[in-house]
């Protein structure tokens, strides 16, 4: 199933499917490890804040509006 | 003389690999034409000296900040890479290793983080690497040393390995076969670092930890300080009295130069904190009163980046700050500028947008006093009790942020969002903090003592030609009427703007009641940044900016003073 990276829940293992954004955006997100293909998972969101996201061996805080732009698949 | 780049992703410990490599000798730069600053220093190489440079961390070879377009300009310049690769994150890394190698630029890589790889589970086969990249990669440990010695001895086989030039797509595909090709990760548990490290990014523990963690910071800074203090500095002072004392009678104890030099005596003594001369209060105030808290403040906040938990005190804050115009990395102008508003000020440098600049600029300069302006806080109301010194920081504080919120809504531009790499904990290393710490407090002793000096010569030229007097009695009206403080601390307010620990010592022969004391540091605090502040802020900010700032500031001072006086004098 298709989401946004802002509606994943804690725990839940996912993969990123697409980024939506500009180039420069897509290459900003990539460079720091959320890129096609990868696994992520939510640790934990603050409240009215950033996302803390895992990927790899790297921990990522993403703002909400961010988050809303990556598309993940969950449950396969 | 050869000029070697060290060149990295942020995070992978590139600085503690720099101090290992390098000597004592260590200057910070500024790259010419920005405001990123770089460290600089030197190691022996098969007998020949070369220079060693620490580029800003950058993720890959297109910049998106300011930092990183200096960190690929600066490439042009060196005659060597080494690239610093962190070995648990080495697929990430490799995108950037890829892109430097498509240069002409020599390039030895360093798998550094080895040992924290090894306990994540992580085989790297080195061998293998070498052989697809076309050159040398050297397993290392910064912290401890381990595979240095290697690294040194195979900078000479450093290859241009000619690679063609990739698409973005294909260079990330290329990353994948690689990481594909030479690692393996065997599954592990989480160590209790992890545990712990989630632990203090849950907003539900996190937040009650950040509190811990900042209360922790400013008794150990309290407490450090005030035990050099104790102990060290004033006991040096002790013994250092009278030897001014003769130097006093030996200038027959007045006239100009005595004035100048020892300053006046109080009952025919030495009083380092109102005597005011260059070689009594004027040595007093940097050594004794506030070199001891800068220690201990930059010791804590050295051990808070290195240990890794500056990020995500950012990640907890980044609500509050966006609120206020600025995302979660305003953390590190903030407590920058607790340290010295300088390098405060050049850290604005760490947003993306002017928005976030202004904004972090100007509540540094309205509500954020710098350590030598606080250890003097301390110095004057300390004996007051606990209150007037909170009403003071509890002022600044509402300050910062009703500030912040109006910024916010009338400041035109944007405020995009966090977008930061929270990396493990990591021990910090000794002998980098070490390193860091005393860059740091050279650059108090290089920069400030030079103003500190010539604001206490410069107030007792004035001072005894009678100017201050004229210039006082013409600012009291205004002084007694708005502030309610007495004239004369109008002077302190000129001498601030030299330096703001020199000006609340001059506060303090005024003999002011505490709550006078408490509007006038207030004030002093807001109204304007020092000189050296104000001279980087003219840099990071341009003229009109910079002007719209000030106005905010002597705007704030204004209305601030004003109604402190109503409320806290009564009158």
């Amino acid at each position: 199933m298709e989401i946004r990276l802002i509606d994943l829940k804690p725990g839940v293992a996912a993969r990123v499917l697409r980024l939506e954004g500009g180039r420069g955006f897509q290459r900003h997100l990539r460079t720091r490890g959320i890129r096609e293909g990868k696994r992520i998972s939510l640790l934990t969101k603050q409240p009215g804040g950033p996302l803390v996201v895992r990927v790899d061996n790297t921990q990522l805080a993403i703002g909400r509006g961010m988050a809303n732009r990556v598309i993940v698949e969950v449950g396969k | 003389m050869k000029k070697i780049l060290l060149v990295g992703n942020p995070n992978v410990g590139k600085s503690v690999f720099f101090s290992r490599l390098t000597g004592a000798d260590v200057i910070v730069s500024n790259y010419p034409g920005t405001t990123v600053d770089f460290t600089k220093g030197a190691m022996r190489l098969e007998g020949e000296k070369v220079e060693i440079i620490d580029v800003p961390g950058t993720y890959s070879l297109e910049p998106t900040s300011e930092a990183e377009k200096v960190a690929v300009k600066m490439l042009e310049e060196g005659d060597l890479i080494i690239n610093v690769v962190d070995s648990t994150n080495l697929e990430r890394n490799l995108y950037l290793t890829l892109e430097l190698l498509e240069r002409r630029t020599p390039v030895i890589v360093a798998l550094n983080l080895w040992d924290d790889a090894k306990h994540r589970g992580i085989k790297i086969d080195a061998k293998k690497l070498e052989k697809l990249l076309g050159t040398p990669v050297v397993p290392t440990v910064a912290t401890t040393g381990e595979g240095f010695k290697e690294l040194v001895s195979r900078i000479k086989e450093a290859k241009i390995p000619r690679k063609r030039h990739l698409s973005e797509r294909r260079r990330w595909a290329e990353v994948g076969a690689i990481t594909r090709e030479v690692s393996r990760i065997t599954h592990r548990h989480h160590t209790i670092w992890e545990r712990f490290s989630d632990l203090t990014v849950k907003p539900i523990t996190g937040i009650p930890i950040a509190a811990l963690v900042i209360i922790a910071s400013f008794a150990f800074v309290r407490f450090v300080g005030e035990g050099l203090i104790n102990y060290i500095f004033d006991p040096l002072f002790d013994l250092y009295k009278p030897i001014a004392m003769d130097l006093s009678d030996l200038l027959g104890g007045s006239g100009i130069l005595h004035d100048i030099l020892i300053g006046e005596l109080v009952d025919g003594g030495i009083d380092y904190m109102q005597s005011f001369g260059l070689l009594t209060t004027g040595i007093y105030i940097p050594f004794a009163a506030v070199l001891p808290y800068i220690i201990a403040f930059y010791a804590v906040l050295s051990f808070l980046e290195d240990s890794g938990y500056l990020p995500r005190l950012g990640t907890l804050t980044d609500n509050l700050f966006h609120r206020l115009g600025m995302h979660g990395y305003g953390i590190v102008p903030l407590f920058l500028g607790i340290g010295c508003n300088v390098p405060g000020a050049l850290s604005t440098r760490v947003f993306e947008t002017r928005k976030q600049r202004f904004i972090s600029a100007t509540l540094l300069g309205i509500a954020v006093p710098c350590m030598a302006q606080i250890s003097m806080i301390f110095g004057a109301l300390g004996g007051y009790g606990i209150w007037p010194i909170a009403i003071v920081f509890l002022t600044l504080f509402a300050i910062y942020i009703i500030f912040g919120l109006l910024m916010n809504k009338f400041v035109p531009g944007e405020s995009p969002e966090i977008f930061l790499e929270v990396p493990p904990y990591r021990r910090p290393s000794g002998r980098a903090m070490m390193k860091k710490v005393w860059m740091r407090v050279r650059w108090f002793l290089r920069d400030a003592l030079p103003w500190l000096f010539s604001g206490v010569v410069i107030v007792n030229v004035l001072y005894s030609v009678g100017v201050l007097d004229a210039l006082s009695n013409a600012a009291a009206p205004f002084m007694e009427g708005w502030f309610g403080l007495p004239g004369a601390a109008s002077l302190a307010l000129l001498a601030g703007f030299l330096r703001k620990d020199l000006a609340v010592g001059m506060l303090l022969p005024l003999s002011m009641s505490a709550m006078q004391l408490v509007i006038a540091v207030t004030v002093l605090a807001i109204y304007f940044p020092c000189v050296a502040t104000f001279a980087v802020l003219f840099r990071e900010l341009g003229w009109r900016d910079l002007l719209k700032s000030t106005l905010i500031m002597i705007g704030t001072a204004v209305l601030v003073g004003g109604i402190m006086r109503v409320i806290l004098l009564g009158v």
